[in-house]
């Protein structure tokens, strides 16, 4: 059991999570916005997560809680 | 479940200003990270640059000095001699430390100043709108180089760790990158590393990182990755150029 937390008002929508996540948790919403204009990523296979923090460890604004 | 990341206290809750995707946020979480991992965010003093990271000041949890363009080691000197049981660690992008603030750079590291320098190269200046940095690539685009730099105009992309390395005083010179996961471990071993040898007392410790600049580079986030990993890691070979602990003291 593992799983990714992100802070949509923080987010820029900027993908560099979903390209290292290795279990294609996630993917960047093609609807959902934030305040600031960005396409935010949301969780698409939260199933998947293995708590590797790949996702995080990417995210330039940390963005991303990661429990395990 | 256990929290196995979470942002680190060293940072402020204040939304950095990087366009989306740029790799000088994941630098700030690494040095930030170090110095609490280090437990000196009390003794912790940063000074921060002209340039996209002028902001630094806000983000970063501690002790901030803005500096003039350029200037920064020189104000780290200042404040590491004064307050020699601090840590000091400078954050300069590329223009900052090898265009207009060089003779600092470069007198700094030749005084061995017990102080860090984290150097963003990301090949442009990306604050001023993408103008030709000391570090632009041969063949890159800018907008004072707009058919990729010239060497017979231009001359040649300066290589800030070898030129260090020439120099006698500094104890560790390493540079590193923000292209992949791998790579950013990499980069926090070093950025903890140079912060741990300063606070040791053993001298002048420099690692420069090689970060994206999505916006000037007109590429996606992800793509800019790629460049790095494929192209400016060409120019700016990964590894360290000087250890005087000899990588004994591995961490
Ligand atoms: C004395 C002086 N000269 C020029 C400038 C304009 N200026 C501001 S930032 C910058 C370049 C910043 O580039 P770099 O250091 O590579 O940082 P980046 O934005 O790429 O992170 C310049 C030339 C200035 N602010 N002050
Ligand atoms: S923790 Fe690992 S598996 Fe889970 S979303 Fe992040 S990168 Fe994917
Ligand atoms: S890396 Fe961070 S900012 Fe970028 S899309 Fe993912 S969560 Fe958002
Ligand atoms: S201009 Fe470039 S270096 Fe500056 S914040 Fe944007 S992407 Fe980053
Ligand atoms: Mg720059």
């Amino acid at each position: 059991m593992a799983n990714i937390t992100i802070d949509e008002k923080v987010c820029k929508g900027c993908g560099l999570c979903a390209n290292a996540c290795p279990k294609n948790v996630i993917s960047l919403s093609k609807h959902r916005m934030n305040a600031n204009g960005y396409f935010v990523a949301e969780k698409v296979n939260p199933q998947n997560c293995i708590g590797c923090a790949f996702c995080a460890i990417m995210c330039p604004d940390c963005a991303i809680e990661v429990e395990k | 479940m256990a929290k196995v990341f979470t942002k680190t206290k060293m940072l402020t809750d204040v939304h950095m200003h990087y366009c989306p995707g740029c790799t000088h946020g994941i630098v700030h979480r690494l040095v930030a990270e170090s110095i609490e991992e280090l437990g000196l965010q009390d003794k912790a003093i940063g000074i921060a640059p002209v340039g996209c990271a002028v902001f630094a000041y806000d983000y970063f949890n501690c002790d901030m000095q803005e500096a003039a363009h350029g200037r920064a080691p020189a104000v780290a000197t200042g404040i590491k001699r004064c307050l020699p049981d601090r840590l000091v660690f400078v954050y300069q992008g590329d223009g900052d430390l090898a265009s207009i603030g060089m003779a600092e750079t470069v007198h700094a590291a030749a005084r061995g100043e017990h102080i860090t320098i984290i150097f963003i190269n990301n090949s442009i200046y990306g604050m001023t709108g993408g103008q030709m940095a000391p570090t632009t690539l041969i063949g890159q685009k800018a907008t004072t180089c707009q058919n990729g730099r010239d060497p017979a105009v231009n001359g040649y992309p300066i290589r800030v760790c070898e030129l260090l390395a020439t120099l006698d005083a500094p104890y560790y010179i390493e540079r590193v990158s923000t292209q992949d996961v791998k790579h950013v471990l990499a980069a926090k071993k070093a950025i903890k590393k140079a912060l741990r040898f300063q606070a040791e007392g053993r001298g002048y410790s420099f690692v420069e990182v090689l970060v994206s600049c999505p916006t000037n580079w007109h590429m996606k986030p992800v793509e800019a990755l790629r460049f790095m990993a494929e192209e400016t890691s060409r120019t700016f070979p990964l590894g360290v150029f000087r250890d005087k602990s000899e990588g004994r003291e591995e961490k």
